[in-house]
């Protein structure tokens, strides 16, 4: 009993320095991207490829020192950006990454992470609203009407696929798709849930992810070129840095939840050796796709995004779903 | 004290946008009147950096005031040059040589080019995406290093001299000119795919801030955003100055009025300037760079002297008043932003935010050269 004990609070340790180490490194993995797609060095200083850069950002980051502009609210504008970096971390404790590589299962997974991801968008809403700067305060509505608008499809598809398992295990629910790439649940075929319309689910749930974390072309919380930084105008040294890891930290909890959901988790598509590495590769394969489409794409504007959940994707997912359900009867 | 800010449902606030604001690409302000993320009044602020070009153009003497003229717009200085020496040029009676005319002419375009590729791109990060502007960037940098090697710097030139140049063209620059033009017409395929063709970027401006054409004449608009909304006007054409008559160029016309219209009618300016470099270079005639004759000292004789020159930025007019002396009585200089510029107050009326800052690129403000 001890032993297990002292097992949960390493793999906890651990889900939780994974989590912030891919924060501080997808920073520089995006730097080096953008700079890949621009024709340009980025950064390549400080280390081997540049690799020393986001430690030393983050020293320079906690060097500085913290201001809080005058009539901002103290406490809920210190809290915004603690709150932005501590849901998405605690997530990753219920993420498996493969058989036996996972800090906490839990038969609601599923729930817990939509519990934390929604608790997100609150920070973004105490740091605009206690900025007391007029962009700030424009941004934040504008992100949580945005969060409203994407978290509702989200959810929808995540139901879709919740009800073809009958579980909201993660573990579980990859386990139905590790027979092999036909099996995920992104294919429509030979899967578990002989439905057409699985890949539209499977874009409409990307789509969301894009939205919820904030990426470009749904980056409208901080349209630099409009709202200056949006919510995090007034935030400067570590409170900037935590809503900037906060940020990746995210986008590797949304990616985490498609390959989950809809690539088979760690199942090798050919079959063979499943494990961590396939997870991994997936993963990471979606974040690279992440960080491509934010530069190449420009911003869409705020009501043509919240036209696009309204009108186009909650329709459709909520169709999806009922076809499901009716599809599940069937058979 | 400490209390969040709280609105009424149709309160309005003040937002001011600039003078230090990502959006105005320089130290414009605008006074917004806001009702949530909708406009309901604007007011454009200008003056942040009046540098008194005028008054100086009174107090320097004619060659003394030549490098003035670059730093109205430093991102297509050259143009500006033009229209000041044409005028001297014209009020005291100087010949200047063709071959001098027809250097002018390739170096104003390529100017040209250089200063709507960085519009190209800073507009496309005014719509949030980065990347265009990197492209765009590369291809100036080769336009600037040709300047450079003939004119002797990179955005502030200072090459046009009454009656002809202070340098010639060597034949590195004509090599590399010609090489220029075959591989900025592949870039340019590259921006319509990658920006022209985007459907996020073709939502965000068609039909967005329509301007009618009595607008655009009632404010005295120019260059792209008077020929966005249909109206064929471009001094080059209409009011033919230097050698312009040799070339055989089209004026760019769409009739949508939108954003979208503005940003076309630059792209497709980019390929005619790109003609006319290529007929420059075809019909370059040999023979002297300055006049044989020239007087000493520049005075004009006593009269009224206007010249307008189509900029990058559209119609510059500038006019000179002599009583004779070694310095202009008067130097007006009408700049074309400072007209497009004044569109915006009444244009953006009703519009989200989000739309007039986008409105706002397309009019292509250079904010030195509209507070001069």
């Amino acid at each position: 009993m001890r032993l297990t004990l002292l097992n949960v609070i390493v793999a906890v340790v651990l889900a939780i320095a994974f989590a912030a180490l891919n924060a501080a490194y997808l920073v520089w993995a995006e730097r080096r991207g953008a700079a890949r797609i621009q024709r340009r060095p980025g950064p390549n200083i400080n280390g081997p490829f540049g690799l020393l850069q986001p430690p030393l950002d983050g020293i320079k980051l906690m060097a500085k020192q913290l201001t809080i502009p005058g009539g901002a609210d103290k406490i809920m504008f210190i809290t915004a950006p603690v709150l932005a970096m501590f849901p998405a971390i605690m997530s990753f404790v219920t993420i498996p990454f493969s058989d036996t590589i996972v800090a906490k299962n839990m038969s609601v997974g599923v729930l817990m992470i939509f519990a934390f991801a929604s608790m997100g968008s609150m920070s973004l809403l105490f740091a605009g609203w206690s900025s007391r700067n007029k962009y700030s305060m424009m941004s934040s509505v504008r992100a949580v009407s945005q969060a409203v608008a994407y978290e509702i499809p989200m959810l929808i598809t995540t139901i879709t696929v919740v009800m073809i398992a009958g579980s909201t295990d993660l573990m579980e629910i990859v386990h139905q798709q590790s027979r092999s790439i036909l099996h995920w649940n992104i294919f429509p075929l030979l899967g578990n849930s002989h439905n057409l319309l699985m890949p539209f689910s499977f874009l409409i749930f990307f789509i969301c992810t894009l939205a919820e974390t904030n990426r470009a072309p749904f980056d409208l919380g901080e349209a630099e070129s409009e709202l200056v930084a949006g919510f995090h105008t007034e935030y400067g040294s570590m409170g900037f840095g935590l809503f900037f890891m906060g940020e990746y930290a995210n986008i590797v909890i949304g990616s985490c939840m498609t390959t989950i959901l809809f690539l088979g988790g760690w199942s090798c598509p050919f079959g063979l050796f499943p494990g961590v590495w396939w997870f991994i590769l997936k993963l990471y394969l979606l974040i690279a796709t992440f960080i491509w489409i934010r530069w190449t794409f420009p911003r869409t504007t705020i009501y043509g995004l919240l036209n696009l959940s309204w009108k186009i994707l909650i329709p459709l997912s909520l169709f999806n779903l009922l076809f499901t359900a009716g599809l599940i009867k069937v058979f | 004290m400490n209390s969040p800010i709280l609105l009424q449902p149709d309160e309005t606030f003040i937002l001011n946008v600039g003078p230090q604001h990502p959006a105005t690409h320089g130290v414009l302000r605008v006074k917004m009147e806001m009702n949530g993320e909708y406009i309901v009044n604007a007011e454009t602020v200008i003056g942040y950096i009046h540098r008194m070009h005028e008054k100086m153009g009174e107090l320097k003497t004619y060659p003394q005031f030549l490098m003035n003229l670059s730093r109205m717009d430093y991102l297509g200085a050259l143009g500006y040059s033009h229209g000041h020496v044409l005028l001297v040029e014209k009020a005291s009676g100087i010949v200047v040589p063709e071959r001098a005319e027809y250097i002018r002419a390739i170096m104003v375009e390529l100017n040209r080019i250089a200063s709507h590729l960085f519009w190209f791109g800073a507009f496309v990060m005014d719509l949030g995406g980065f990347s265009p502007l990197m492209y765009a960037l590369q291809d100036r940098e080769h336009i600037l290093d040709m300047l450079e090697a003939v004119t002797g710097s990179r955005l502030t030139y200072c090459y046009f001299r009454f009656g002809g140049l202070y340098n010639d063209v060597d034949d590195d620059f004509i090599t590399a000119a010609r090489q220029f033009i075959p591989r900025m017409r592949k870039s340019m395929k590259k921006y319509h795919k990658l920006v022209t063709g985007n459907i996020i970027f073709r939502k965000r401006l068609e039909g967005i801030a329509p301007l009618s054409k009595e607008m655009c004449r009632k404010y005295g608009a120019s260059s792209a955003v008077a020929r966005g909304s249909g109206i064929n006007f471009d001094v080059r054409k209409n009011e033919p100055y230097s050698v312009y008559p040799e070339f055989d160029f089209d004026v760019p016309v769409y009739h949508e009025c939108d954003s979208l219209a503005r940003y076309m009618v630059r792209m497709d300016e980019i390929e005619q300037s790109l003609r006319i470099v290529e007929q420059g270079l075809d019909k370059l005639p040999g023979g002297p760079i300055m006049p044989d004759k020239k007087p000493k000292l520049i005075k004009p004789p006593v009269g009224d002297y206007y010249q307008a020159v189509e900029t990058a930025r559209g119609s510059f007019g500038i006019r000179l008043v002599s009583d004779g002396g070694k310095n202009p009585y008067r130097l007006k200089l009408r700049s074309p932003t400072y007209s497009n510029m004044h569109l915006f107050d009444e244009a953006c009326r009703g519009m989200m935010i989000m739309d007039a800052l986008a409105f706002m690129g397309s009019l292509d403000l250079v904010i030195p050269e509209i507070d001069r």
